[in-house]
């Protein structure tokens, strides 16, 4: 049972979140400007590294507040948690 | 019945208190704080369970947690199957066998209390032998919270089943010293009988605490097993070191055990093996068994020592003894039928000697309990001196201390044990104590190094009825390991699975690290390149009521009722659950079935008047001046144009373009609304709106709160309804002109401040009242008055799903399965073509969704007007069925008798079904195949006739 620390709440178990995929993955400003291929990139396609990844998470079963976190999917390690209106980290 | 293997001294047992207890329909006698493996021992009892695949006999090989063979079944107090003799305590009543393979699961609900409890500490550490009590103290005295687990009934570990001296006392003395400084702490938790059988992510671990066998009688109210979940800042592992068997043909007889466990049954239980005892060793720690058991009186045939030298002190001893000892020399066979009768022992190439015994003690050397540091992903390494693995390198949070990480000797462990507790200590935060005197250790020391031996060497190849034995539980012998690495196998991992070996109750204690050294020996690889087998939990088996604890039976799930709930009991309701509601599913008068209580609910509200508890109806209240915006990107219908008063109903789709959910959204004020949600949509679409506000539209000013449980929600339906509403709502103007279908009225009804909506999900003229909880009863039991002159009908679930599918409305998730549009649905009218965008509108113009073949819903008419179809039956285009593959043309979603059609219907989805209305489908039902006719979805009151009454 891993510990994330929510933005909001400090350290809490794992199974209080939800996982809510990739993050920076904004809505298209207007979809209708695109075209099939770059709508089906934004509805369907998502980036899966070996390795630092950008995602986005909700303390569900807690403060109900989405933030964005920096997990290592082969370790599962989280390198960084940050709010919404905070830049994706730089890590060293 | 007499006990001869019992010394008539010694040992740790009560022997005030006897305990009489059955196994295999003998009546035995033992004491309080035996093992049932100790109380077998006590009486010659070697031969326990007979194995899973070969149906050998076999017996007590241990006196712990490793036993690979000595598995019972449990008959009373409570069936259980496959527990461990070793690690069973004896009790007044216990009926026990010894088990042939498998066991049974009981047949009857376990009447015992299980529970869970969680516990934080700075440092846990887990076993209470040397190590771990030294690891405990040095922790403990810095004022640290310390919780110390132990699987056994006490503290001592390996200590126990000695007769070592500490501190020139016994060692027993200085354990309980340092056990009653800890539990005088009041910082510090001392768990007995406690497994830790999980080590998790960030300090995590599991524990199972057995609380109440060894009591024998408990009371009810104590929870027997406890599933401790500790949140440790650190942690220390002290959990000792298995004894390493060595394999040799017929190396599987009951009486033959690890020399250890025979020194343990001694001390601890004043229990000897045997009459006439045969050592085999490979390193000095293995004399003391028969040094000791010699002492008490048994006769030590022979020592038969692999190495070719041997411990010169220890050696004097035996001769002292009248032992003899052959070094340089193996046991090569044994003979026996349910207990070993005879050891051949011979040096490599040299004659066979056979010689006599009725026990045989074995040592191969130690294996470190490294489970738990494995569990956590700690990297292990190999130890060529023992033959085993060790932790390679101190997890930042875990710590690995006494024989567990190899540590040979007494002294070495309690040394160890309080560098490791000094240092999870400090890492916790906590300024380390000043160090306590380490006890002096009287136990001698090793002379000669111990020789890693896995098999005795005898040139054999693959033969038929291979009984050198590597996994004793999984009847897998050597020959199993080479035929793996014959058939090309290389990695631990594959072995393990090709040969089970490992993989039974015992999770390889005592076989994993011979097979890794066989195959090692087999292949000529290194074992200090290769690494064991992945630890995985539980690290002994946990019993799946303790994994529950007390989300058994009500307390699985919870239940939600409604603010009506009651009055639904009275009244005989059948309910259906409905996620976590429970919802009146129909309500049969005295002899009825549920067909015609259906048929006579439909025919009330299609001809009178009916109401129905529509209180679990998914409510948000959004508040906000920018909801009316949220609610247009949200929905696939205009809603920010709907005036106050005003009701407009709405679909929900995903970015896909798929229908998630639809409702009703009702207008309270300029910046508030009322959205419904399907019942078992309710919280995923608050968390819908919940996302979308917080990830992509933060400008948005919108609060969205669940409400679902402040309103009860009674639909009152029917030609006769207005009658009904309005002599309990004298206020309100009940009239079309003046309450108009989708406007909503604030009101009094019965009394009671109700807030009333047109809205029909029947097709009938019919009022929604919603009132505050707090008088749900009092609304309903007064409109059950107010329309008893019509002889107003209580209507369930099944009922709202016929009169819905007769109109052609689709129920969210069981008409649609997350690939159907709204125009799939043929709802293209609920999507706004004047919006910009909304979430699904860009999806809707993928050539993917403009597919004429698309599946749509339809609805079906079965040409035998008496056939309900199955929901859930595929439609098929063709009365003879070709050869497989058939191609499928959709499928069956609802399916119902109506009452107002006089005869029975469904509802489907069907590829092109719109181009098919009017044609006939085939659907398989029960090896028929019988013909359907496709309709539009809406089969009754087309026109809409009756919304208004």
């Amino acid at each position: 049972m891993q510990l994330i620390r929510c933005p909001w709440c400090g350290p809490r178990e794992e199974a209080e979140f939800r996982y809510g995929g990739q993050a920076h993955v904004p809505y298209p400003a207007d979809p209708s400007a695109l075209s099939d291929e770059e709508w089906a990139r934004y509805v369907f396609f998502r980036d899966n590294p070996a390795g630092p990844f950008a995602e986005r998470w909700s303390h569900s079963a807690g403060c109900r507040r989405w933030f964005n976190a920096v997990r290592d999917t082969v370790s599962h390690e989280f390198l960084a948690v940050y709010r919404l209106d905070e830049p994706r980290p730089v890590l060293p | 019945m007499s006990a001869p293997f019992r010394l008539p001294t010694g040992g740790h047992v009560d022997r005030a208190r006897p305990i009489e207890f059955l196994f295999d329909g003998r009546v035995l006698t033992g004491y309080q704080g035996d093992t049932l493996a100790s109380a077998l021992l006590a009486h010659g009892v070697h031969r326990v369970a007979t194995s899973v695949r070969l149906g050998r006999p076999r017996g007590v090989m241990s006196a712990g947690a490793e036993e690979p063979n000595a598995l019972v079944q449990l008959e009373k107090p409570f069936p259980e199957p496959m527990l461990t003799a070793t690690t069973v305590e004896l009790r007044e009543g216990l009926v026990a066998r010894g088990l042939p393979g498998q066991g049974r699961l009981a047949d009857e609900p376990d009447p015992a209390r299980y529970d869970h409890q969680h516990v934080h500490c700075d440092v846990l550490v887990v076993g209470a032998g040397p190590a771990g009590l030294t690891a405990a103290l040095a922790a403990a005295r810095t004022g640290a919270r310390v919780v110390l687990v132990d699987e056994r009934p006490e503290a001592g570990g390996s200590l126990l089943g000695s007769n070592e001296l500490l501190d020139h006392r016994p060692a027993r003395e200085w354990i309980r010293g340092v056990a009653e400084e800890l539990r005088s702490l009041p910082e510090v938790l001392v768990l007995e009988r406690t497994t830790a059988f999980g080590a998790y992510d960030d300090g995590f671990f599991l524990a199972l605490q057995r609380r109440t066998d060894h009591l024998g009688v408990a009371p009810e109210t104590l929870v027997r097993q406890r599933v401790w979940r500790i949140r440790a800042k650190q942690a220390v592992v002290a959990t000792g070191a298995h004894e390493r068997p060595v394999v040799f043909a017929g190396n599987d007889r009951p009486g033959i055990l690890l020399a250890a466990s025979a020194r343990a049954y001694l001390h601890r239980y004043g229990v000897v093996p045997g009459r006439r005892v045969v050592l085999f060793t490979t390193n000095d720690s293995a004399y003391s068994a028969v040094l000791d058991l010699a002492d008490a009186g048994v006769r030590v045939a022979t020592v038969v020592d692999a190495r070719a030298e041997g411990p010169a002190e220890r050696l004097a001893e035996c001769a002292a003894r009248g032992i003899e000892v052959r070094c340089g020399q193996f046991v090569t066979g044994t003979s026996g039928a349910d207990r070993v009768a005879g050891v051949e022992v011979a040096a490599p190439g040299g004659e066979v000697t056979t010689i006599p015994c009725d026990a045989l003690l074995v040592s191969g050397g130690w294996n470190p309990v490294v489970h738990l540091f494995g569990q956590a992903r700690g990297t292990l390494r190999y130890a060529p001196a023992l033959g085993a693995y060790v932790p390679a390198e101190p997890l930042p949070a875990l710590r690995v201390a006494g024989s567990a990480a190899g540590v040979p000797d007494l002294a070495g462990c309690v040394r160890q044990g309080r560098e490791a507790g000094n240092a999870a200590v400090a890492a916790a935060g906590f300024a380390v104590a000043a160090d306590f005197p380490l006890p002096v250790s009287g136990a001698r020391p090793e002379e000669v190094a111990g020789a890693v031996l896995w098999r005795v060497p005898d040139g054999k190849s693959l033969v038929d009825g291979d009984t050198r034995f590597v996994d004793l539980q999984r009847d897998a012998t050597v020959t199993d390991v080479l035929r793996a690495t014959g058939a090309g196998l290389r990695s631990l991992e594959h072995v393990k699975r090709y040969t089970t070996i490992g993989t039974a109750h015992d999770q390889g204690k005592t076989s994993g690290m011979l097979a890794a050294g066989i195959v090692a020996d087999e292949l000529g690889t290194d074992l200090a390149r290769g690494r064991p087998t992945t630890f995985r939990p539980p690290y002994t088996p946990v019993p799946f009521a303790a994994l529950a604890g007390r989300d058994r039976g009500e307390l699985h799930d919870p239940v939600r009722v409604t603010a009506i709930h009651p009055w639904h009991v009275a009244r005989g309701a059948r309910f259906e659950n409905v996620g976590q509601w429970k919802r009146p599913w129909y309500y049969p008068l005295p002899g009825e079935s549920m067909d015609t209580a259906v048929l006579r609910e439909c025919r009330a509200a299609r001809e009178g008047v009916a109401m129905m508890d529509g209180s679990t109806l998914g409510k948000i209240d959004l508040q906000g001046p920018d909801a009316g915006t949220f609610l247009d990107l949200l929905y696939t219908t205009m809603m920010s144009t709907l005036k106050v008063g005003r009701v407009r109903y709405g679909v929900m789709c995903g970015v896909d373009g798929m229908v998630i959910d639809d409702g009703t959204v009702l207008r309270a004020a300029e910046d508030r609304w009322l959205v419904t949600t399907t019942t078992g949509n309710a919280a995923m679409v608050l968390d819908w709106m919940e996302e979308w506000l917080q990830t992509e539209w933060p400008h948005l000013t919108v609060f969205a709160t669940s409400v679902t449980e402040h309103w009860v929600t009674v639909p009152l339906v029917g030609p006769c309804s207005r009658e009904v509403l309005a002599a309990v709502a004298p206020g309100l103007d009940v009239g079309n002109d003046a309450f108009g279908f989708m406007t909503w009225r604030d009101t009094e009804v019965a009394g009671i401040p109700a807030r009333v909506c047109r809205i029909s999900f029947s097709g009938e003229l019919a009022y929604e009242i919603n009132v505050k909880s707090w008088y749900g009863l009092a609304l309903w039991e007064a409109l059950m008055a107010a329309g008893e002159p019509y002889g107003i009908t209580p209507y369930g679930t099944e009922t709202m799903h016929v009169l819905r599918a007769e109109k052609g409305y689709p129920i969210i998730g069981q008409d649609t399965d997350g690939t159907m549009t709204p125009q799939d649905l043929g709802m293209s009218w609920a999507v706004s073509k004047k919006k910009a965008d909304f979430l699904g509108k860009r999806s809707f113009t993928r050539a993917e969704n403009l597919r004429p073949d698309r599946k749509q819903l339809v609805g079906l008419l079965p040409v035998d007007p008496d056939l309900v179809l199955p929901e859930g039956a595929q439609l098929v285009g063709t009365e003879h069925l070709p050869e497989p593959p058939v191609r499928m043309l959709g499928h069956v979603t609802s399916s119902y008798r109506s009452a107002a059609l006089g005869r029975t219907f469904a509802l489907a989805v069907v590829r092109s079904g719109r181009e098919r209305i009017g044609s006939t489908l085939y659907v398989p039902v029960e090896g028929r195949v019988v013909p359907v006719t496709v309709t539009e979805s809406v089969l009754y009151d087309k026109e809409g006739a009756r919304r208004d009454g």
